[in-house]
């Protein structure tokens, strides 16, 4: 009888923990219009939050509060604390906090570091509670103020590091900026302290860019997407390549070529990496890295460009890859595990042809390299059929996280929209 | 009376013509014109593209400022500012020749929002390109502002 009984309340107990599994997600109801977006088979989407502002990364925290950095400070804070109370899916507590605005935002070891453009800092978060309250420490400074590429997204290793990108203050590294008929610098000065991604210790106080930090890698113009892959225990990063082929060099270069050239490349990282910027780029049609102009090339020659690593995938020109995430949840299936999302924030250097990206595409992989073509896999963020400037677009994807229970999160820098994808299998 | 019969032989003959130059007239009926023809023997004939002649000022633009300000003159969020009503295109023109002239450095702020990039100097072009970009600029994008006079660059160039 006893036995009987003990059996039950065995049962019981099981089948309770799986209605509340079910409940969860039972809870939750994605939106009729999916937020707007065109997603695959089995995939829904819900706005978590909205308008809260000029939205970069995000992080969401073991118990599902999400933290937000905007680019500029809004209600007097440039971090964003949602919080879903009552667990529909959709923040109902939103609170703003910190006096910095900037991109780079995540939890790591009980810390909410924030990345602003010129210090990396980080707020104490105590367990249970929304917002920081402390003040904050700073972990790396001095970092130059810029007025392109400016932005410090970061990541972490599994050995207590930080890398930082530090973004090239330039274009193609001319004497002048961006105008036509000025010589790249030879070798580019730019590269000491900018152009590559920095390693800090992610726990030691006031560490100094030039005295402290400790170039990881170099020849990258600006890695807004970076992220440690965990189970390959490598650095990956997402560039976006020089922009003006066609305005700068008409004579080599037509509007079209402009568009396409060079491509986004999806960088494997390693100590001491150097991916050629400024004097090489990538052509994803002659799948190799060949002179910039500003370097003597001509669209074709490779010269010194044959020391540098290729990316491990090419995509089309000036997407603008703005954030990276290897997913490692259990709600999507099986074809996305360990691959690679990418958000592509969308193009301006197309012009006069029509913008490209503005959608989140998935790359599968197999070990630490893309097993296959990329996808997209959200997209419907812009709102219309054709960008011809970026301001059509009513949304526009920057920053990817993934919540505890699997869902991807996906920030939008233009109205402030917070997406919430979920995966159901029918 | 033989003078009055030859008269009258004569009016008869004269009738006669002008009777059957019209019946010719009526017979050599004018065919309906065909309305397509019509227009382009018009248009063929209209002094060349008066009203719709392509301003200077466009030409420069698309291949000066187009690439960053957009086709549209909206800009790129929070690097190229727009050049829209309410944008710095309505300022004095001495202020715009100097924007052209030096460049536009670092972050400023326009119709509330923040932008930041580096826009280099236009230099290069001629006076009246400059005068030509600025009042096709102050006269799209839905902007009404006076033109720009080559004249007023020159004087902004030469420091007075």
């Amino acid at each position: 009888m006893s036995r009987l009984a003990l059996l039950t309340f065995a049962m019981a107990l099981l089948s309770a923990c799986n209605l509340n599994a079910g409940k969860n997600l039972k809870n939750i109801e994605s939106d009729k219009d999916n937020a707007g977006l065109k997603l695959p088979a089995g995939f829904s989407a819900l706005v978590f939050a909205d308008n809260i502002g000029n939205a970069r990364h995000l992080d969401v925290n073991t118990n599902g509060d999400v933290y937000v950095s905007l680019s500029r400070v809004k209600n007097g804070g440039g971090i964003v604390c949602l919080r879903d109370e009552d667990k529909n899916g959709k923040a109902d507590i939103i609170k703003y906090y910190g006096k910095f605005e900037g991109t780079g935002i995540k939890i790591h070891n009980g810390y909410l570091y924030f990345g602003a453009d010129t210090v990396v800092v980080r707020y104490k978060l105590k367990e249970g509670e929304l917002v920081p309250n402390e003040s904050p420490e700073i972990i790396a400074t001095g970092f130059g103020a810029q007025n392109e590429h400016a932005t410090k997204p970061f990541t972490f290793d599994m050995a207590g590091n930080i890398y930082v990108t530090v973004g090239a203050p330039s274009n193609a590294c001319q004497l002048q900026d961006r105008t036509k008929g000025s010589p790249g610098m030879d070798p580019c000065p730019l590269l000491k302290l900018h152009a590559g991604i920095w390693r800090f210790k992610a726990d030691v106080l006031n560490q100094d860019q030039a005295k402290d930090g400790y170039r990881y890698a170099t020849g990258i113009r600006n890695a807004v997407a970076l992220t440690w892959n965990n189970v390959e225990d490598k650095l990956y990063a997402v560039q976006h390549g020089r922009d003006q082929l066609s305005q700068l060099f008409p004579k080599l270069y037509t509007d079209e070529q402009n568009a396409q050239l060079p491509a986004e490349e999806f960088l494997k990282v390693g100590d001491g990496s150097n991916f050629g910027w400024p004097y090489c780029y990538y052509d994803g049609a002659q799948r190799k890295k060949v002179l910039a102009p500003e370097y003597g090339g001509d669209g074709l020659k490779v010269g010194r460009c044959s020391a540098n690593a290729d990316p491990i995938m090419a995509f089309p020109g000036h997407l603008a890859p703005n954030d990276i995430l290897f997913y490692t949840g259990k709600m999507f299936p099986e074809k996305y595990k360990n691959g690679a999302f990418i958000a592509f924030h969308g193009s301006w250097n197309r012009a006069p042809l029509p913008q490209e990206g503005y959608y989140v595409v998935f790359v599968p992989f197999k070990g630490s390299v893309p097993s296959g073509e990329w996808e997209v896999f959200a997209s419907g963020f812009a709102g219309v059929d054709v960008v011809k400037s970026p301001n059509d677009a009513k949304h526009r994807p920057c920053g990817l996280a993934q919540g505890p229970d699997g869902s991807l999160y996906i920030s939008d820098d233009s109205k402030g929209r917070i997406y919430r994808i979920l995966y159901q299998s029918k | 009376m033989k003078r009055i019969v030859n008269l009258l032989i004569f009016s008869v003959l004269l009738v006669g013509v002008f009777i059957s130059c019209q019946s010719n007239a009526e017979k050599k009926k004018v065919e309906a014109v065909n309305p397509q023809l019509l227009t382009k023997e018009v248009s063929n004939n209209l002094p060349t593209q008066a009203a719709e002649k392509v301003h200077p000022g466009k030409v420069v633009f698309d291949e000066y400022c187009l690439t960053c300000h957009q086709a549209d003159g909206s800009g790129v969020p929070g690097m190229h500012p727009p050049l829209s009503p309410g944008s710095w295109v309505g300022k004095d023109p001495k202020e715009l020749v100097a924007v052209l002239m030096k460049g536009l450095n670092g972050k400023v702020e326009v119709n509330g929002e923040i932008y930041n990039s580096s826009m280099p100097s236009q230099a290069e072009l001629t006076d009246q390109e400059m005068a030509d970009v600025l009042s096709y600029v102050r006269s799209s994008f839905g902007n009404n502002f006076d033109p720009v006079t080559a004249e007023l660059v020159k004087k902004v160039r030469s420091g007075k």
